[in-house]
């Protein structure tokens, strides 16, 4: 073995060992517990901020929602959901492409509908 | 009390001890490491290396918990003055983060020293360390369990760098026991 990485090792203890494995553990079990929280499970599609439909988000499927100027329609995706087409003239919503986090929102601001992902214990940022 | 020539006033002269020569050394390193941490780009704020905690872990090591308790407040308090963080959210973090650190290492000198070194205290202190600063920043700075979701990210930082400074910590005190001089050069 190289003799630099030798006396590294030389300075371990039986016990340091067993910490150092305490805590992996407690890093690795912290990853799961506290990042699954930022997923998506359902999205929320609002029409003048009123629910019209709330999609889980575990399946392919396509939804058509009647606004004043058109239909927009929402398309949904295990883990993901997007506008697929809008009615409005600049299309910042469709071009918001796949949203897959909890808190994400498209907006159809001429169509006056929404799209939202939400998950449990979803934020929509967190600033320090 | 000694009279002053000038004045007549009276002079307060405190006595001072060589354990308080060496608090003073060994917290003007914590210090220095502090500052030159400060400079370090960090991809998330709070994720830190902890060299200071370096000297503290020698500290406890040689001159026992007092003198490490001494040595880590001094440095948060110094410290936070010299980066321009004293009373700052940081500052309180910082402390907070020192203060469980320091319980815990205080628990863990019960340990056998045999079979645990410093890179078991230093582990152990860097996991109170991001526990203490979570408690600050959950119950007052972001009252929201969103600042869990940092959790992973800090108990890595935490288990690498404690287990980066313990060794370090361990070699440093490996040459300073083979040669008993030489800590007036290191501290």
């Amino acid at each position: 073995m190289n003799p630099s990485v030798s006396l590294w090792l030389s300075l371990m203890r039986p016990g340091d060992w067993i910490v150092t494995a305490l805590g992996l553990m407690l890093a690795g079990v912290s990853y799961p517990l506290l990042w699954h929280g930022g997923a998506a499970d359902r999205a929320v599609v609002r029409r003048d901020g009123a629910v019209v439909a709330e999609l889980p988000l575990n399946a392919a499927r396509r939804l058509s929602v009647p606004g004043p100027i058109g239909a927009t329609v929402i398309e949904t995706a295990p883990g993901r959901a997007r506008v697929a087409s809008d009615p409005g003239p600049r299309q910042y919503c469709v071009k918001q492409g796949w949203l897959s986090q909890a808190g994400a929102i498209a907006i159809c601001a001429p169509n006056h509908i929404s799209l939202s992902l939400a998950g449990s214990g979803s934020h929509d940022s967190i600033a320090y | 009390m000694t009279r002053s020539p000038i004045d007549g006033a009276s002079v307060l002269t405190l006595a001072v001890t060589p354990d308080d020569h060496r608090i003073a050394r060994y917290a003007a390193a914590a210090i220095a490491l502090t500052v030159a941490e400060a400079a370090i780009p960090s991809p998330l704020p709070g994720v830190k290396p902890g060299l200071a905690n370096i000297v503290v872990l020698m500290v406890l090591e040689r001159h026992g918990w007092r003198d490490a308790a001494w040595v880590s407040l001094l440095r948060v308090v110094a410290g936070s003055l010299l980066v321009g963080q004293f009373l700052a959210p940081g500052f309180f973090l910082s402390l907070c983060g020192a203060l469980c650190s320091l319980l815990v290492l205080g628990v863990a000198q019960g340990l056998p020293r045999r079979f645990f070194g410093p890179v078991s205290c230093s582990i152990l202190a860097a996991f109170a360390h991001i526990g203490g600063q979570l408690l600050v920043a959950r119950l007052w700075l972001v009252p929201h369990d969103g600042v869990f979701y940092l959790v992973p990210l800090f108990a890595t930082a935490a288990l690498i760098f404690g287990i980066v400074n313990g060794l370090v910590a361990a070699r440093l005190l490996r040459q300073l026991d083979s040669k008993p001089d030489a800590e007036g050069v290191i501290a």
